[in-house]
């Protein structure tokens, strides 16, 4: 039961963060219907301008306090989402409205590539370091009922605290403010909601903006847990199956989807793996989505997707 | 289009129902193939063959396959990748495995596979679509790239887990030198894609068209959704299957899973998107565009 559990809780915790970059996903296709394939590469953006202000800070202005320094790196790290998210609406979705939902995923594969690339280029291109003060040592739970107890990642279980609290603000930003209606509105009707007067491009923006910070977050925790380097942006590839899974259009469907994908996953590399010669996660996690929605094809809680001739 | 069909009188249904009814056309793609296959040869030379004319010859075939995927029957597919894999794979084992296997069946047959294949994976589509789909697609691709690299049995025990092919002969011609490749890629590219341009002017070719513009619709008017789109996965994934299976034969030699990554099914996506969808046609021009990419590949 101990090891059951261990791999239960590990899981769950993975599956925070898949839902982290998940979210990112959701809120974009939410807004304006675009599949922003492009996520991973922010996520690793973001992490790479942090990992490098996080540096650059101490070393042009002198401040060595290390909070302040994470939190203006943080700052500016989020001044460049920002601009990162004016550009691609200017530039580049801006010109795509009303395309093919198809030819707006392959503009935002193209994103991902030069993103990729550019980052690289301004940030470096070796591997870096955030340092945000997250917990590293394990911790032991239950010890009285198990023999040694259970093994919890403190650094993964925070992340999981700081998700959910994301999640959490997102939701009350999206529901109880004025520009969370806006953004709802656009979602639910673009030329509804531009009939009465709410700006497209600006909400776009801010889209892509909020969307630049849930990448950041995810970086931070993502590039604190394994390093700020080009792998990072293959995180995506594994929110994929979360994302469908849990339904496009679903802020919700996010997070139960990364917690299904997380544990299946867990638990299918532990019991069914060695079976089948190991390294079955990343196709398993798929294979799961793919079951669910042969069975909602619309996801767990996308919206039901009506056909009329 | 710079000419029109105007003056160009039918008198018969043969002549109305041709490939090309249009004489501009028909006269284009004959200069076309004439100039491939007779003037290229002897101008270009070794290192623009093989850097460029026969990578640009295969994906070329692979996007044309996709394109009846995504362009004619509107099933996005991220999983091109996985469905070249699948070829190149099942080739390589018909050819090492059985004896005296001749490479162009071995070829076919890797195409028959990816077929399979693909028709399995095709069957969510029956259910999941859209963006949806296209996510779910990706399991294929994952998958293969898994198989390729963990199941031994496939790559032939081979210790370092690339295959490499022997040299190829077909029929008692030994395709070694890069024209004799070149030439070799350029008849099955010429024969698969007027195989594919006479498809889709017919019955089944509208069918797909019909289910990419609007599913329900088509269901209504009589057209099987099920069969339109497993028929279209079906040849979309033969025809990828082929390319992939020359991909590996004739233009890589020697190879691992890494080369049939998901960066070729991004690949070939956008060709088909670049040059605009469902045009059999298009998937040769917008591969000419692409050019830059076949010296990474």
């Amino acid at each position: 039961m101990g090891p059951f559990l261990e791999t239960l809780i590990g899981g769950l915790m993975t599956g925070m963060l898949y839902s982290l970059v998940a979210l990112g996903f959701v809120l974009i296709f939410k807004a304006s219907g675009v599949f922003n394939f492009a996520q991973g590469a922010m996520v690793l953006f973001a992490a790479l301008a942090m990992a490098r202000f996080a540096e650059w800070i101490p070393a042009l202005l002198g401040i060595e306090h290390k909070v302040l320094v994470n939190l203006m790196a943080f700052i500016l790290a989020m001044g460049v989402m920002i601009m990162l998210a004016w550009v691609v609406e200017r530039f580049v979705l801006g010109k795509l409205v009303n395309q093919e939902g198809v030819t707006l995923l392959m503009a935002t594969l193209g994103i991902t590539y030069f993103m990729d690339g550019f980052g690289q280029t301004v940030f470096g291109s070796d591997i870096y370091k955030i340092d945000v003060g997250l917990p590293k040592e394990p911790m032991f739970l239950l010890e009285d009922v198990f023999q040694g107890g259970i093994l919890v990642n403190q650094e993964e279980l925070s992340a999981a605290i700081i998700a959910a609290a994301l999640v959490a603000l997102l939701a009350a930003f999206f529901q109880y403010t004025g520009t969370g209606r806006a953004l709802r509105a656009v979602a639910d009707d673009h030329q509804a909601a531009q009939s009465i007067g709410i700006p497209l491009e600006r909400i776009w923006v801010i889209v892509w903006s909020v969307a630049g910070f849930v990448a950041l977050v995810a970086g931070i925790i993502w590039g604190s847990k394994l390093g700020v380097q080009f792998s990072l942006s293959q995180v995506a590839l594994k929110a994929l199956p979360v994302v469908i899974l849990g339904g496009l259009t679903s802020v919700p469907g996010a997070i139960v989807g990364g917690l299904i994908i997380g544990v299946g996953e867990k638990l299918s590399e532990v019991y069914i793996g060695p079976m089948l010669g190991g390294g079955i996660e990343i196709w398993f996690a798929y294979a799961l989505a793919l079951l669910f929605l042969l069975v909602r094809p619309q996801g767990l809680y996308g919206e039901k997707i009506i056909d009329r001739v | 289009m710079l000419y029109r069909e105007n003056g160009q009188f039918k008198t018969s249904y043969q002549a109305d129902q041709q490939i090309f009814p249009i004489a501009q056309d028909r006269y284009l793609i004959l200069a076309l193939i004439a100039a491939a296959a007779i003037v290229v040869p002897f101008i270009a030379s070794e290192y623009v063959f093989r850097a460029l004319l026969i990578p640009f010859l295969i994906l070329s075939l692979a996007a044309l396959g996709l394109n009846i995927l995504v362009g004619y029957c509107g099933q996005i597919s991220l999983g091109t990748g996985g469905f070249m894999a699948v070829g190149a794979y099942a080739a390589y084992n018909l050819l090492v495995r059985i004896e005296g296997m001749p490479a162009v069946v071995a070829i076919l047959l890797g195409g028959v596979f990816a077929m399979a294949f693909g028709v399995v994976f095709g069957i969510p589509s029956l259910r999941i679509k859209g963006l949806y789909l296209a996510v779910a697609t990706l399991a294929a691709q994952f998958f293969c790239d898994w198989a390729f690299l963990r199941i031994k049995w496939l790559t032939n025990d081979s210790a370092s887990g690339s295959v490499s092919v022997p040299e190829l002969m077909v029929f008692g011609w030994n395709v070694d030198t890069p024209i004799d490749k070149y030439l070799f890629c350029l008849g099955f590219v010429v024969i698969f894609a007027l195989l594919a341009k006479n498809l889709v002017r017919g019955h089944t070719g509208r069918e797909w068209m019909a289910i990419r513009d609007m599913d329900v619709a088509a269901a209504v008017i009589g057209i099987r959704p099920v069969y339109a789109k497993l028929t279209a996965f079906a040849v979309s994934s033969f025809i990828v299957g082929v390319a992939g299976a020359l991909w590996g034969f004739v233009h890589l030699g020697s190879w691992e899973p890494a080369a049939f990554n998901i960066t070729r099914s991004f690949d070939l996506l956008f060709m088909v998107i670049i040059g605009g969808l469902g045009s059999i046609m298009g998937s040769f021009f917008r591969r000419g565009l692409y050019c830059d990419r076949a010296h990474r590949a």
